[in-house]
C-alpha cells in the first residue's frame, strides 16, 4: 500500500477524497484512531453525498412513506407495492447525470445497468424501463451529441437485456446546456413471497460475489457524482464505467434462478462504491458484521491494491449472502450462465466490517459508521432574489398577442423540440419485447399487461424544471400531480411514487431553498393524492462554472388497472364524438412553452396548483373509467389546450383525426389556446354519454365544459365567431413528426 | 512453441455498402474536411497466439478468420504478424 | 405439434415465442438450452430473437457454435422445420443454413416499429395460411437487419420464389419508403432451397394478441401448426 497514515495526516489527503476536515475528525472519533488509506477511501465513498444523503436526509424525512399498498418502503434497494392476487411491483428511479456529461453512451448504459440490478436485488423480474432526460437546446452541437449518445446508450443496454423502454420524457432547455440529466426508472414484478432483502443475516453465512470480475473502473465514481463539473471534468474520464449488457442479462437469469433455490438469504446490487457499500449496507441493515478477503475477489487487472478492490465500481456484479454450506448451489448456477462467482467472506456478529488481504487485516470499521453515521447537514435555505423579481406576463402584453397568426404559432410549437413527436427516441428502444406493452410510448402513461390476470400496470415519469425554477414548491407538487394525471388518463389508479431530485450545489442557500421547497411541495401532493414515496435518489452538484441546472424533481409513478379492458388512450376514436374539458384550473403563460418558443422569454409566474381540485379530477376520471363512458382521455399539459387537442387528433383512429372546437369565455385567444395550467383533462365520448359525463363530473365537484366534436380529418378551433386555427390534420402531423428528425439530421 | 501477436483487420468488402463510413465522411465534410473522399469503417483485432513458426501462426490466424472472426459473405480480412510484446491488461 | 424454443445465452424473445405458441396458439412448446444436443421428437425448432452472446463480434456469429446448432443442422437436413426470428435469422445465416448476411441498418440505428410485409410465397410451411400478396402487419426490433447477398444467389432466390416476405406499403408496394433498414430488394424473410428453413427479421410472436397491437403473427405461426397437422402445404 503506497499511502502511509503519516502522509495522510501530514498532507490532509482526505481532502483529495472529497472529505472535509470536520468529517475526517468525525471518522477519527468513530474509530478512536487514525484511519488508514483503505479505510479513509471507504468512508469517503459512503459519506459522499451520493451514498450518504448528507444534505438531503433532513428534508426527505418529511415525505409520506406509509400507505395501504406499500409492502416495502424506503431504505431497501427499491420500494414495493401490492398489486393484489399475491403479486407485487417494485420500482425505482435513479440518476446518472455526471457520467453522461463525460461519456453519454456508457454513462446512460451503466445507468440502466445499475437501476436494473436494484430491482433484481428485490427478487423481482425487471419488466420495463422509463427515462427522464434533459439536455441543452438542440440547436447547439454539444447537446445534440449528448442527446443522441444517451438515447443510443439506453437503447444499446436496455434492448440487449430484453427489457422494453416503455415511456419517459425528454426536455431541451438552456438550463441544461452544461449539465444534462439522465434519470432512469426500472419496474419489476414478483410474487409477495419472493420479496428479497439486502441483508447480511445469519452469522456464519457466506458472502459471495456474482457476475463480472473486478477491475479499476469507476473508482470514486460516487465522489465524482458529488462534485460540480468543472473545466477539468474530461480528465476525470476514468471514473466512467463501461457496461456489458450481455453479462447483465446473464446475471438477471442467474439471480432469478437462484431465487427459486432458497439458498440466498440476502441480495445487494453492487453499484456506487462497489464492494464497500454493498457489504456495509447489508451488514448494517441486518445488525451484523461482515468480513471479506480481497484476495478472493476475481480480478481482471493486475496489481490491484485492497483500496482499488474495495472502491472499484466495475459493473454487473451482485453481492449474495448465502446459507453456509450451500455455496455449491450458487456455483452451479453461475457455471451454467458463465458468470464469475467467488466466496469472499462471511457474516459475523460483531458489527464490524473487516477486510483481509490474505491473513492481514487491511481495514476494520464498524459497518454502521459507514452507513448510518455520516454527518447530517442542515444547510442554510435562503429564498433566491430572482423569485421576488418575477412578474406575471401582463394583461396588455397578452392582449397584444390576440392578432397573431395562431396557426403559425401552433405549427412552431408542434415542431419545437419539447413538444414534437418523441418517435425518434422511442423507435430506438425495443418497447415491445416481453409482449406486455399494451399502451406503448407516446401515451400519457405506458400500460403493461400482467399475463395470467386481467390487470394492467400503468407507469409514468414526470417533472418540469422550468416550473420548479420559477416556483419551487409548486414545481415539486406539480411533478406528482402530473404523474398522477397521466396514470389516471390511462384508467389506472395511482399507487405510489419514487423520486429523483436533481439540483445544484446544496451548500448554496438559494439552491437548498429550491430543494427544500420542492420536497415540501412533493410531500403535500403525495398526501393529497394518496401516493406515498417508496424511495428514490438525490443528485446534487449539477452545476458547471457556478451555474446550476434548473431544479428538477422527477417523479416516477406506478398505478393499477384492475381491468385492462377498461384502459383509455389519447387518440380520438370516432368522428362525431363530443370533446369535453374536465377541470378548469387557473392557466398562465408564465413558464409555458408558448412563452419560451414564441415570446422567447423565461419568466412570469407559472400556473398555481390546487391539490384538492387535482384529487377530485382524478377521482372523477376514474369513476368515468369504471362506468365505461369515455372514448379517449388526455392530460392537458405542455403547450396548453391547442397542443393537447392536436395530440388527440394525431393519435386518432382512421377517420377520427380532426376536431372542431369552440373556445369561448373570459380569456383572450392566446391564453385560451396556449396557456398552461394543472388539473385539466380533455376527454371524448359518444354523444349519448355526454350527460352522464357532465353529471359524474359535477358529483365530484369538477368543472366541466363541452368544447366541440371530433372531426374526420380537419383541425379547427373557433373563438366566438373567429377562426383561430383551421388546418388539415395531416399538415399539423407533419410538423409534429418532423420536428426532432429535422434537428438531428 | 513461440508466442506471436496477430494483428487482424476486418473490413466490409468494397462492394458492400458501409453506412457507418458514409456517416463519418459526411460529418467530416460538415466539419470542413473536404479533402476526405471516402471513409470505410472496419474492425481491428489483436490476438496472442502460440505456434511453431511464423507461418504456423499465420495459418492459424487465417483459420480463425475463416471460422469466426470474419464473415466471408460480406467481409474480408488482412493479417499482420508481430513479435509478442508485453500483454496489455489482465485476463 | 411439438415445438422447441432454443435458448442461447442472451436470447430475450424466447419467453415471448413460448408464450405466443402455448397461450395464444395452443402449441406444445418447450425450452431447449443451447448446450443440449438432443432435439429429437420435435416438429419445429424456433431460434428466437435477442442478443445471443451480446451480439459481440457479429450478430449470431458466436451462437452458431453452440452445441445445439449441430443438432439443428442435422434436424434441418432431415427436413425438420426451422424458424429463425430476428437474432435467430442472423444465427441461421452465420451457420450457413441460409445464404447472405444481415448488416447494420442503413440508418445506423436500432429500429423498433410496426412494419407491413408482403407475402411473396404462400406455398411454404410458414405461410400456408396466407394468400399470395397478402400484407401482414408485424413489428421489427433490430439494429442489424439489412439483408445482403451476392447477385447470383439473389437471382436464384428471386427466381425460385424463396424470398418469402418483403417490406411493403399497406397496399403491397415494396418501395424504398417501406424499407425500414435498407435491406436488399426489401427482403424481410427467406427460405432455403428445400423450403424447410425460414429466417425473418420481423417478430410474429409479438403479434398474436390484439391487446398488444395485432394478430397477424398468427398467419405465420398458425401456418406452421396447419402444416404439421396436415403434413403438407
Amino acid at each position: 500500500m503506497a499511502v502511509r497514515t503519516e502522509d495522510i495526516i501530514h498532507n490532509c489527503l482526505w481532502q483529495e477524497l472529497g472529505l472535509k476536515d470536520s468529517e475526517y475528525e468525525r471518522i477519527e472519533r468513530l474509530l478512536g484512531r487514525h484511519p488508514n488509506w483503505t479505510e479513509l477511501g471507504m468512508f469517503s465513498v459512503l459519506w459522499s453525498e451520493h451514498c450518504g444523503y448528507k444534505h438531503s436526509k433532513t428534508a426527505l424525512q418529511s415525505l409520506p412513506t406509509q400507505g395501504e399498498a406499500i409492502l416495502v418502503g424506503p431504505g431497501e434497494n427499491a420500494g414495493v407495492v401490492d398489486l393484489g392476487h399475491g403479486l407485487a411491483l417494485t420500482f425505482k428511479v435513479e440518476s446518472h447525470n455526471h457520467p453522461i456529461a463525460i461519456e453519454p453512451y456508457q454513462g446512460a448504459a451503466t445507468g440502466i445497468g445499475g437501476i436494473v440490478r436494484d430491482i433484481l436485488a428485490m427478487g423481482a423480474r425487471p419488466i420495463a424501463l422509463l427515462d427522464s432526460l434533459r439536455f441543452g437546446p438542440l440547436e447547439a452541437p454539444w447537446p445534440r451529441h449528448i442527446f443522441s449518445g444517451v438515447v443510443a446508450g439506453i437503447a444499446g443496454y436496455g434492448n440487449c437485456l430484453g427489457l422494453p423502454t416503455v415511456g419517459g420524457e425528454t426536455y431541451f432547455d438552456e438550463g441544461y446546456a452544461h449539465n444534462p440529466l439522465c434519470n432512469v426508472m426500472c419496474v419489476g414484478l414478483m410474487r409477495h413471497e419472493d420479496i428479497q432483502r439486502g441483508v447480511a443475516a445469519g452469522v456464519g453465512n457466506s458472502v459471495m460475489l456474482l457476475g463480472h470480475s473486478t477491475g479499476r473502473d469507476g473508482i470514486h465514481g460516487c465522489t465524482f457524482a458529488s462534485e460540480e463539473l468543472g473545466e477539468n471534468s474530461p480528465d476525470r474520464r476514468p471514473a466512467v464505467q463501461v457496461g456489458d449488457p450481455f453479462v447483465e442479462k446473464l446475471l438477471i437469469e442467474a439471480c432469478l434462478e437462484l431465487q427459486r433455490t432458497d439458498v440466498v438469504v440476502g441480495v445487494q446490487d453492487m453499484g456506487a462504491a462497489g464492494i464497500t457499500s454493498s457489504c456495509a449496507e447489508t451488514a448494517s441493515r441486518a445488525g451484523t458484521g461482515i468480513e471479506i478477503d480481497v484476495t478472493k475477489v476475481p480480478l481482471r487487472e493486475k496489481n490491484m491494491t485492497p483500496y482499488d478492490i474495495m472502491l472499484s465500481e466495475s459493473q454487473e456484479r451482485m453481492l449474495l449472502i448465502v446459507e453456509r454450506g450451500k455455496e455449491n448451489v450458487v456455483e452451479e448456477v453461475a457455471e451454467r450462465w458463465g458468470l464469475h462467482v467467488a466466496t469472499i467472506g462471511r457474516v459475523t456478529d460483531d458489527g464490524l466490517f473487516r477486510v483481509y488481504e490474505g491473513s492481514e487485516i487491511v481495514a476494520e470499521v464498524p459497518a454502521r459508521a459507514l452507513t448510518d453515521q455520516a454527518p447530517i447537514y442542515r444547510p442554510l435555505a435562503e429564498r433566491p432574489t430572482y423569485l421576488d423579481q418575477l412578474q406575471p406576463i401582463d394583461e396588455k402584453r397578452v392582449q397584444s398577442l390576440t392578432d397573431r397568426d395562431h396557426l403559425k404559432d401552433l405549427k412552431t410549437l408542434l415542431g419545437s423540440a419539447n413538444l414534437a413527436s418523441r418517435r425518434w427516441i422511442y423507435q430506438q428502444y425495443d418497447h415491445m419485447v416481453r409482449t406486455d406493452t399494451v399502451i406503448p410510448p407516446g401515451g400519457d402513461a405506458a400500460v403493461l399487461r400482467v399475463k395470467g390476470t386481467s390487470m394492467g400496470v400503468a407507469v409514468s415519469v414526470d417533472g418540469n424544471g422550468r416550473y420548479t425554477y420559477l416556483d419551487p414548491y409548486t414545481g415539486g407538487a406539480a411533478a406528482v400531480a402530473e404523474a398522477a394525471r397521466n396514470i389516471v388518463c390511462t384508467g389506472g389508479r395511482p399507487l405510489a411514487i419514487t423520486n429523483c431530485l436533481n439540483f445544484g450545489n446544496p451548500e448554496k442557500p438559494g439552491i437548498y431553498y429550491q430543494f427544500a421547497e420542492a420536497v415540501r411541495g412533493m410531500g403535500d401532493a403525495c398526501r393529497a393524492l394518496g401516493t406515498p414515496v417508496t424511495g428514490g435518489n438525490v443528485s446534487f452538484y449539477n452545476e458547471s462554472d457556478g451555474k446550476a441546472v434548473y431544479p428538477t424533481p422527477v417523479v416516477g409513478m406506478v398505478g393499477l388497472l384492475l381491468d385492462i379492458e377498461k384502459r383509455l388512450t389519447v387518440g380520438f376514436k370516432r368522428a362525431g364524438d363530443i370533446i369535453v374539458l374536465l377541470g378548469d384550473g387557473p392557466v398562465a403563460l408564465g413558464g409555458s412553452e408558448y412563452a419560451q418558443r414564441i415570446l422567447n422569454e423565461l419568466g412570469g409566474i407559472p400556473p398555481a396548483l390546487d391539490l384538492e381540485a387535482e384529487a377530485a379530477l382524478c377521482e372523477a376520471v376514474l369513476d368515468m373509467v369504471q362506468a365505461r363512458i369515455l372514448s379517449s382521455c388526455h392530460d392537458v399539459s405542455d403547450g396548453g389546450l391547442a397542443v393537447a387537442l392536436a395530440e388527440c387528433a394525431f393519435r386518432g383512429d382512421a377517420g377520427a383525426t380532426g376536431a372542431k372546437v369552440h373556445l369561448e369565455g373570459d380569456v383572450a385567444p392566446p391564453l385560451a389556446l396556449f396557456a398552461e395550467g394543472h388539473s385539466r383533462i380533455v376527454v371524448s365520448c359518444a354523444p349519448p354519454k355526454v350527460d352522464e359525463v357532465v353529471r359524474r363530473a359535477q358529483v365530484k365537484g369538477v368543472p366541466v365544459r363541452i368544447l366541440g366534436q371530433v372531426a374526420s380529418e380537419r383541425f379547427s378551433i373557433f373563438w366566438a365567431d373567429d377562426i383561430l386555427i383551421d388546418e388539415d390534420t395531416n399538415e399539423l402531423t407533419r410538423c409534429w413528426q418532423e420536428g426532432i428528425p429535422c434537428m438531428m439530421s | 512453441m513461440v508466442e506471436y501477436r496477430a494483428l487482424i483487420k476486418v473490413m466490409l468488402k468494397p462492394t458492400v455498402l458501409d453506412p457507418q463510413g458514409v456517416a463519418v465522411r459526411n460529418s467530416l465534410l460538415t466539419m470542413g474536411y473536404e479533402a476526405v473522399k471516402s471513409v470505410r469503417v472496419g474492425k481491428h483485432l489483436e490476438l496472442t497466439l502460440e505456434a511453431n513458426s511464423e507461418n504456423g501462426a499465420y495459418c492459424l490466424a487465417q483459420e480463425l478468420c475463416d471460422e469466426l472472426l470474419a464473415n466471408p459473405v460480406v467481409e474480408e480480412y488482412h493479417i499482420e504478424l508481430a513479435p509478442a510484446g508485453e500483454e496489455k491488461g489482465g485476463t | 405439434m411439438k415445438c422447441a424454443v432454443v435458448v442461447f445465452p442472451g436470447s430475450n424473445c424466447d419467453a415471448d415465442v413460448y408464450h405466443a405458441l402455448t397461450d395464444d396458439l395452443g402449441v406444445d412448446a418447450h425450452y431447449v438450452w443451447h448446450r443440449e444436443s438432443d432435439i429429437t421428437g420435435y416438429d419445429v425448432v424456433v431460434l428466437p430473437g435477442g442478443f445471443s452472446y451480446g451480439d459481440y463480434l457479429r450478430a449470431g456469429a458466436i451462437a452458431r457454435f453452440s452445441p445445439v446448432m449441430v443438432s439443428v443442422q442435422r434436424f434441418a437436413q432431415r427436413g425438420g422445420l426451422v424458424l429463425g426470428i430476428c437474432n435467430g435469422f442472423q444465427i441461421l445465416v452465420e451457420a450457413g443454413l441460409l445464404p447472405g448476411a444481415l448488416l447494420k441498418n442503413d440508418n445506423l440505428q436500432f429500429r423498433c416499429e410496426w412494419t407491413t410485409l408482403r407475402v411473396d410465397n404462400h406455398c411454404t410451411p410458414f405461410t400456408s395460411r396466407c394468400r399470395k400478396g397478402q400484407v401482414l402487419s408485424l413489428p421489427i426490433a433490430h439494429g442489424e437487419g439489412r439483408y445482403h447477398v451476392d447477385s447470383d444467389t439473389l437471382k436464384e432466390w428471386n427466381d425460385a420464389g424463396r424470398i418469402v416476405f418483403r417490406y411493403a406499403t399497406a397496399e403491397g408496394d415494396a418501395c424504398r419508403e417501406a424499407n425500414p433498414n435498407g435491406s436488399l430488394h426489401n427482403i424481410a424473410g427467406i427460405v432455403n432451397r428445400e423450403g424447410n428453413v425460414l429466417g425473418m427479421m420481423p417478430h410474429p410472436e409479438r403479434a398474436t394478441n390484439s391487446l398488444v397491437g395485432g394478430e397477424d403473427g398468427r398467419w405465420v405461426l398458425g401456418s406452421l401448426v396447419d402444416y404439421v397437422e396436415r403434413g403438407c402445404v
